[in-house]
């Protein structure tokens, strides 16, 4: 890049509750002029102008028409993480700017936290260090018996990069995988991880011991677990929800825990985040719920970074992005 | 057969929070005559005749002199699970008495337990639990941050079965495995799940970021982990436990934690079990301790019962036996 000035790239702060990671900070500014979102309101006139690239750090800040309008020299938006639900493409494209998310830095990471989480639930690893800590030492065998995932039947629903990568941990644990997805994968790939496609949903949860959904919030999978489908589940199997909240209608989840329809549930994803401290999902005993911990690692948190500057730097010297994302 | 005909079985007791499990002793009853250590001792006389084995259940009943003395019958004690650090073996022996063991039912559940306790310390699992209900959370910090899995070294140390089973999960997890072990496996076994021989534990313990201990207890890994290997750990490093309480140094362990010699701890077993409920280890936020539940499913009791009674009764009927143990 020539000499002078650095392009500006708006963050929402720097630090705090959802602001971007100070350790993260050097590394932006070796490349972008740092503008917070605070210093732009207070100086709009001589740094609007400035801002050319945003980046969005857990859907901050939050973009609108009136943002939009007043960044002229905005050309494109990154996202921290895959999930794009939370921004209106069509609005932010008829702006000219362009979009791209961080597909490859978050699937790893959030494939582990996905077994993890099943892990945790099958082995009530939770529940269990909570007797082992406890100041009664009575228990008995049943309150601590979990069960099996080797050898158990997982169902995957979205087998894109995250779920995929899921079945390759899956596989290692020899686990039956089926799997669900818009389309169908190669044979190979599906090979690879022993998998066996399920064009209908049905045939997935009716077998599974564990339903793993790790699918984009879109208008075509939001509450795509329902009532119904809960009911298609085993009375012995486990919901694993690393996607999006909405993706799962948690009153049908919430009434399906209570009367046995289904075993568990552990939630990594919920609707809102967090939920309302008197929500009855945070009551029982059979679920546990993280705090959208996905891709809350150091490394993956700064390979996210990685890959949206890399973005950022394509889209602003014309080169063709890494990651686009295109309305629908 | 009438029940007096069966072969008996003693065992501690059936249901409460010492007993074998009833849907076990059902199992039991199918091939011998079931004797409680209760019914035992109220009428000695009749019964000590008709016991031919002991079958022990969480190291329950306690096998000493006395009781070997008062069962001139006795043939064999058939232990449910692989470790037998619990039982004299030279003294039973010096009886005539066999010891079994049921190294293949716990294998898949140690290992799985293995992985889930990297996963949840790494993750912060347990921790996040707790912040996803607790009624003070109003958001998800963004700066809460676990540590990555994926890439990582794990160093087992103990290449046994569970050991190999752990090593050929982690792979999937694209994890660099190191293994220090009494010896070396062989070539083909090794890049099965591209496993690099420590000679030196040293060179281990300097490298990883997960130390697994999966060795069994013996005169020569009693302690085998105490402050000088916690000192070569590197102070990001996460040391677990799924082998026998006694194989590390507690107290060096209590001090490493708390100084941040090493990052964190999970550990399956403790010594004793359960720790004394004013233990340092119960206080500490870096440690998650689970009630040795590495074979604890509902599927992996079961078959650690068949697989005992099948040892029990090959030893009853002169055939060749399963997984006997042998004094050293």
């Amino acid at each position: 890049m020539e000499g002078g000035e650095l392009p500006g790239l708006l963050v929402n702060e720097i630090g705090g509750i959802c602001g971007i990671l100070h350790s993260h900070v050097a590394f932006l500014r070796k490349h972008f002029y740092l503008i917070t979102m605070k210093e732009l309101l207070e100086n709009r006139k001589h740094l609007s102008r400035k801002v050319q690239a945003i980046y969005l750090w857990w859907h901050k800040p939050v973009i609108d028409r009136e943002l939009l309008q007043s960044l002229p020299n905005l050309k494109v938006i990154a996202n921290s993480g895959v999930g794009m639900d939370h921004l209106d493409l069509k609005l932010v494209a008829s702006f000219g700017v362009k979009m791209a998310n961080a597909p490859r830095a978050v699937c790893s990471s959030t494939a582990d936290a996905g077994m993890a989480l099943l892990l945790a639930s099958a082995r009530r690893l939770v529940e269990v260090h909570h007797i082992a800590i406890s100041s009664s030492m009575d228990y008995c065998e049943a309150d601590i018996l979990g069960v099996k995932v080797s050898g158990a039947t997982l169902g995957i629903i979205g087998m894109g990069r995250i779920g995929y990568k899921i079945a390759l941990r899956a596989k290692a644990f020899e686990m039956k995988i089926l799997y669900h997805n818009r389309t169908q994968r190669k044979a190979q790939e599906e090979q690879a991880v022993g998998a066996t496609y399920c064009e209908k949903i049905d045939s997935l949860l009716q077998q599974a011991d564990f339903v793993m959904v790790a699918v984009s919030l879109t208008p075509q999978t939001r509450n795509l677990i329902g009532k119904r489908e809960l009911e298609l589940m085993k009375p012995t199997a486990t919901l694993v929800n690393i996607s999006r909240g909405a993706v799962v209608d948690q009153e049908a989840l919430v009434m399906a825990l209570q009367t046995g329809v289904i075993w568990a549930a552990a939630l990594d994803v919920t609707y809102p985040e967090p939920l309302p401290r008197d929500h009855p999902l945070l009551k029982l005993k059979n679920v546990i719920i993280t705090p959208h911990l996905g891709i809350k690692t150091d490394k993956t948190t700064y390979m996210i970074t990685e890959e949206a500057v890399e973005n950022i730097l394509a889209a602003l010297n014309g080169l063709p992005m890494p990651s686009e994302v295109l309305p629908s | 057969m009438a029940k007096e005909e069966l072969p008996g079985v003693l065992i501690l007791d059936i249901g409460g929070t010492q007993g074998v499990l009833e849907n076990l002793a059902a199992l039991l009853k199918k091939h011998f005559h079931l004797i409680t250590m209760k019914e035992f001792l109220e009428n000695k006389e009749e019964m000590s005749k008709k016991i031919q084995s002991v079958f022990v259940f969480e190291c329950r009943p306690t096998i000493d002199r006395e009781l070997l003395e008062s069962l001139p019958n006795l043939k064999v004690i058939g232990n449910s699970g692989v470790g037998v650090d619990h039982l004299d073996l030279k003294m039973i022996s010096s009886f005539g008495v066999k010891v079994t063991n049921t190294p293949h039912a716990v294998a898949d559940p140690t290992a799985d337990i293995g992985m889930a306790l990297m996963l949840a310390s790494a993750r912060r699992l347990v921790e996040g639990c707790q912040i996803a209900v607790s009624p003070d959370t109003k958001h998800f910090a963004v700066d809460w941050l676990g540590v990555e899995v994926t890439r990582a070294t794990l160093g087992i140390i103990g290449m046994g079965s569970i050991g190999y089973k752990v090593a050929q999960r982690a792979r999937a997890f694209n994890m660099r495995i190191l293994y220090h072990n009494r010896n070396r496996r062989r070539k083909e076994e090794e890049e099965a799940v591209g496993a690099h021989y420590c000679e030196k534990m040293e060179d281990l313990l300097q490298q990883s970021d997960f130390v697994m201990l999966i060795v069994n207890l013996t005169p020569e890994t009693h302690r085998l982990i105490g402050k000088k290997e916690l000192s070569l750990m590197k102070p990001t490093a996460t040391l677990i436990n799924i082998s026998r309480g006694a194989v590390i140094d507690q107290d060096a362990l209590v001090e490493a934690l708390q100084s941040k010699v090493i990052r964190a701890a999970a550990l399956d077993v403790t010594y004793p079990e359960p720790l004394p409920r004013d233990h340092p280890l119960l206080k500490l936020n870096n440690v998650i301790i689970t009630p040795h539940i590495g074979t604890a499913t509902v599927q992996a009791i079961h078959m650690m019962a068949e697989e005992a009674i099948a040892n029990i009764l090959a030893v009853l009927n002169g055939q060749p036996i399963p997984s006997e143990v042998f004094p050293k």
